[in-house]
């Protein structure tokens, strides 16, 4: 080996990991907050990714009418929690947030396919869609399930991964798809070359990172949104709204696998189902981090993505089983590590 | 011989089914494919339902079950009878590899930890040269018996549900036996097993076999029945869709997995012929269903199907009382008793800052009823997890009959015949006031897994029924034996702890706040059973708040406060002494 490709698979191990370091925060903020194991990351990275290429293409994506009535259903969701007690300012939120978002979201998009508006515009418009979509499944499945235990929530998880793949067909077909780059600047130093596109994955990440970091270490209200995880009714009864607490990770979470989706996209080509691989080296490096650490989860997701660059090199053939055979060691370590808490469930 | 009954009738309809006229060959597939799906599931019941390990990895060992006998079969001739124990024990083995790095896993990292290496074996299916990569191996013969080759899916099909039934009836017969119970107290935490003798990580490593072999005879039955394998039912899906099919029968119930196939199966079915004609889309469609299904099912019948079946059959299985004439030897005594039972020397113990137990010593001895009390927060229940070894002590020494026990796992403990109860009680809610008893003496019984699963447990089993019957019997709960441990009322739960103690035959008894929840009268008897448990020869440590209850009945009393030994005496002693008052009811009182 020399040094240029030496060079070059770092390169791009670091991108790729940098990727897996955003879902890997996402997935651990979800975690943090709901205890929810969030299986369909994957699917809004190929959501976000894929309605971004399309509305590129000048086609309006499914997804925006995906978010139309999904949204409809959870707000039926809340009128029936409601329903003993009609409050009017309540409804309107309810259907403002699940109903007119979506619904205007759609109607902009529909006509920005039209219009092959600039990609700034597609960004925003696949990142609103997804945000939405995410905020109407923690309504519909999640925060009906809030008091029941990390595994069915974990199976409910898989379950939304399923109908979100199968629909991910059903809207983007079996082809492969890229989006155009978001920045077209590029300079080489030495051997390689820096892009635009690679040197706004990696600012992301890092503001990502940090921004996650400060505001659950620091502020009161990133505080109160980890006491939601660890206590709901306490949480609850020192004045923490949880339902909120929820919707805000989920938005976040469905945003930044949206986010993380178009950046890749004009990179490589993704399919429908690519996102549950992707999703799944984020997990990695989130259970590194013991769904506990930014840090940590961001600095495994980068040995991920060098690992994963290293033996698509050596052994592309044996690639993902090496990727993800590397969680059995540090389960291993883990598990030698963990004390003997008793864990109460029901 | 009568419970049995329904699983002969069923047995006999499976047999007749292909022998009714009329019945269209597909159906026999169909159910062919139940019986497969049903046998994984039947697994995911025990590790799952019963025992509490989520599994998506499933699907990783019916794949080494299939490639092992279409490697050995198609490309070795190897009789496909002779790679039956082979596939087995490449699924057992491949458990045995995965189980020691997964089962020790807490909580939500097992079930991740179990979809990470079910890719990981995918990918590696997929891409091993000797597997035939991705095309997988084809050519694989068929099962034969003498001149009768089992070609198509009518003859097979006895094949499949021969193993379907025959693993039933060996499951619900583990699951009814001394290892069973061990494997139904996983679920809820480990410590109360533990401490009554059950080694937690190996009862979990033991149900972790035993599903990854019932899906590897899965397997080996797939690879004779379609007769050409390759990766794609092996996969995550794969694997997803196992757990579904546990989940929508009953997690926790045996005949849920076979109902569960049976439901899934034949959805899958309808779902994938009429879908696309509804909505005209590409592959895939009844994914979407499954999942929506799934959550549905989720938030609808979190218990699943069966008990929900069941809960309406008109006739209620009758409990079989024990025979409490049959006798269990005593437990095996040191010979040489010495008058002091247990002896705490100076122990302390630290969480990082905190310290719960300050140097404290007192002692325990023969027929002696020592009552441990102080205020909320003094330390006492960290006191007993210390002596029973839940907890390791930060320095100081805990000796039993004159022996250190030094560090000793709390299966160690209860062995030396020292036994406990637990503050916040600790009982399995869903297992009978019998069978919870039961676990007590756990360690008066010797049959393991594989005898049990032959029936041939059935002397050892009754001698620790009745000994579990007696012990319930006196303590005062005979009428509710049983009934599920969990629609006791707290106080009796307290006295079904007891009973569960007394089962280990011990030399001292531990009860922490056995009074607690308990009315006037059933005060009054638990402090004559005490009594006469101290008449008996056994000592007794208790905790307890009720001072009323605690000066009747103690030969001694030592007070804690905030993890120090303030003071030691009789009851009058302790009621006079200035120390305890002002910790009890502050300075100047």
């Amino acid at each position: 080996m020399n040094t240029t490709i030496l060079l070059f698979l770092l390169q791009d191990g670091i991108t790729n990991g940098a990727i897996y370091a955003l879902l890997g925060l996402a997935l651990v903020l979800v975690f943090a907050v709901t205890r929810v194991i969030l299986i369909p990351q994957g699917e809004f990275v190929t959501y976000g990714a894929l309605t971004y290429a399309s509305l590129a293409a000048g086609r309006t994506p499914g997804t925006a009418k995906l978010a139309v009535v999904i949204g409809l259903v959870a707000f039926a969701f809340d009128l029936y929690a409601m329903r003993k007690t009609l409050h009017m300012p309540k409804i309107l939120r309810a259907f403002g947030l699940n109903v007119a978002f979506p619904v205007v979201v759609m109607l902009a998009t529909m006509w920005a396919a039209d219009q092959r508006m600039p990609a700034g515009v597609s960004l925003v418009l696949s990142l609103l869609i997804v945000a939405s979509i995410g905020l109407s499944l923690y309504r519909i499945v999640f925060q009906p399930l809030a008091h029941t235990s990390v595994l069915v929530l974990l199976i409910a998880s898989v379950g939304v991964h399923l109908a979100l793949q199968g629909l991910g067909l059903l809207f983007f077909g079996a082809e492969g798809q890229r989006g155009p780059t978001l920045l077209t600047a590029s300079a080489t130093l030495g051997s390689l070359r820096f892009t635009g596109q690679g040197m706004a994955v990696y600012g992301i990440t890092v503001a990502f990172i940090v921004g996650l970091w400060l505001f659950f270490g620091l502020t009161l209200y990133g505080k109160a949104l980890r006491a939601t995880a660890v206590n709901r009714l306490g949480a609850r009864l020192v004045g923490i709204r949880t339902t909120l607490s929820g919707q805000i990770a989920f938005l976040l979470a469905s945003t930044i696998g949206a986010l993380s989706g178009i950046l890749i996209v004009p990179i490589t080509t993704l399919y429908y189902d690519t996102g549950f691989l992707i999703g799944l080296k984020g997990f990695i490096a989130a259970i590194i981090g013991g769904l506990i650490s930014y840090p940590l989860t961001a600095v495994a997701a980068l040995v991920v993505g060098i690992v994963e660059a290293f033996s698509s090199f050596y052994a592309s053939n044996f690639k993902e089983v090496i990727v993800f055979t590397l969680l059995i060691p540090v389960l291993l370590l883990r598990s030698l590590a963990a004390p003997a808490v008793e864990e109460e469930k029901d | 011989m009568r419970e049995r009954w329904p699983l002969i009738i069923f047995a006999v309809i499976v047999a007749a089914v292909p022998f009714i006229p009329g019945v269209p060959p597909f159906w026999i597939v169909l159910l062919d494919n139940i019986g497969l799906s049903a046998l994984v599931a039947m697994g995911l019941v025990l590790l799952t339902g019963v025992g509490g390990l989520t599994s998506f990895g499933q699907a990783a060992f019916v794949g080494f079950g299939a490639y092992t006998t279409a490697v050995l079969s198609a490309q070795y001739g190897v009789s496909p009878w002779l790679t039956l124990p082979l596939s087995l024990l490449v699924s057992g083995l491949a458990a045995v590899l995965l189980g020691l790095v997964t089962v020790r896993l807490s909580g939500h990292y097992l079930p991740l930890g179990t979809l990470a290496w079910g890719l990981g074996l995918y990918y590696l299916f997929s891409k091993l040269a000797f597997l035939g990569r991705n095309d997988g191996i084809s050519g694989i013969p068929p099962l034969s018996i003498g001149s009768l080759r089992m070609l198509d899916p009518g003859t097979i099909y006895f094949a499949i549900w021969a193993a379907v039934l025959i693993s039933a009836l060996l499951t619900m017969n583990l699951l009814d036996s001394r290892t069973g119970r061990a494997i139904r107290a996983l679920r809820r935490g480990h410590i109360a097993a533990e401490a009554f003798g059950v080694y937690s990580p190996r009862a979990k490593l033991l149900v972790f076999i035993y599903a990854a072999v019932l899906a590897g005879l899965s397997g080996w039955l797939y690879a004779h029945f379609t007769r050409a394998v390759n990766p794609t039912p092996f996969g995550a899906q794969a694997g997803i869709e196992y757990l579904f099919v546990a989940v929508v029968g009953g997690a926790g119930y045996v005949w849920g997995g076979v109902l569960g196939a049976a439901i899934v199966v034949v959805l899958k079915e309808i779902l994938q012929s009429y879908l696309p004609l509804l909505l005209h889309g590409e592959g895939q469609l009844e994914t979407i269903v499954f999942g929506i299904l799934l959550i549905a099912l989720l938030q609808l019948a979190p218990t699943g199907l069966w008990p929900w079946l069941t809960s309406r059959l008109p006739f209620k299985p009758a409990a079989k009382k024990p025979d409490t004439s049959i006798q269990l030897p005593a437990r095996v005594r040191s010979a040489s008793a010495p008058s002091v039972l247990l002896q705490v020397d100076n122990a302390r113990k630290q969480f990082g800052g905190v310290v719960a137990v300050n140097n404290v010593s007192f002692d325990v001895q023969a027929r002696e009823i020592v009552a441990l009390i102080g205020p909320n927060g003094a330390g006492k229940s960290t006191t007993f997890n210390l002596i029973t070894g839940v907890l390791p002590p930060t320095s100081g020494n805990i000796s039993v009959l004159g022996k250190a026990v030094g560090n000793a796992p709390p299966q160690d403990v209860v062995k030396l015949g020292i036994s406990r109860t637990f503050q916040h009680v600790k009982l399995v809610p869903d297992m009978t006031v019998l069978e919870n008893v039961a676990i007590g003496a756990h360690l008066r019984g010797h049959s393991n897994a594989l005898s049990s699963m032959f029936r041939l447990d059935r002397g050892d089993e009754a001698k620790l029924l009745a000994e579990a019957a007696r012990q319930i019997e006196r303590v005062g709960l005979g009428d509710q034996m049983h009934q599920l441990a969990g629609s006791l009322s707290l106080g009796q739960q307290r006295i079904v702890e007891i009973a569960r103690a007394l089962c280990v035959d011990p030399m001292l008894l531990l009860l922490d706040e056995p009074a607690a929840g308990l009315r006037h009268m059933e005060k009054q008897r638990l402090g004559a059973l005490l009594r006469d448990l101290r008449a008996g020869g056994m000592s007794v440590l208790l905790v307890e708040h009720d001072m009323g209850f605690v000066m009747d009945l103690a030969d001694r009393i030592v007070v804690l406060d905030f993890g120090t030994k303030i003071a030691e005496g009789t009851p009058a002693a302790i009621k006079t002494n200035p120390e305890v008052i002002k910790a009890y009811l502050g300075a100047t009182a």
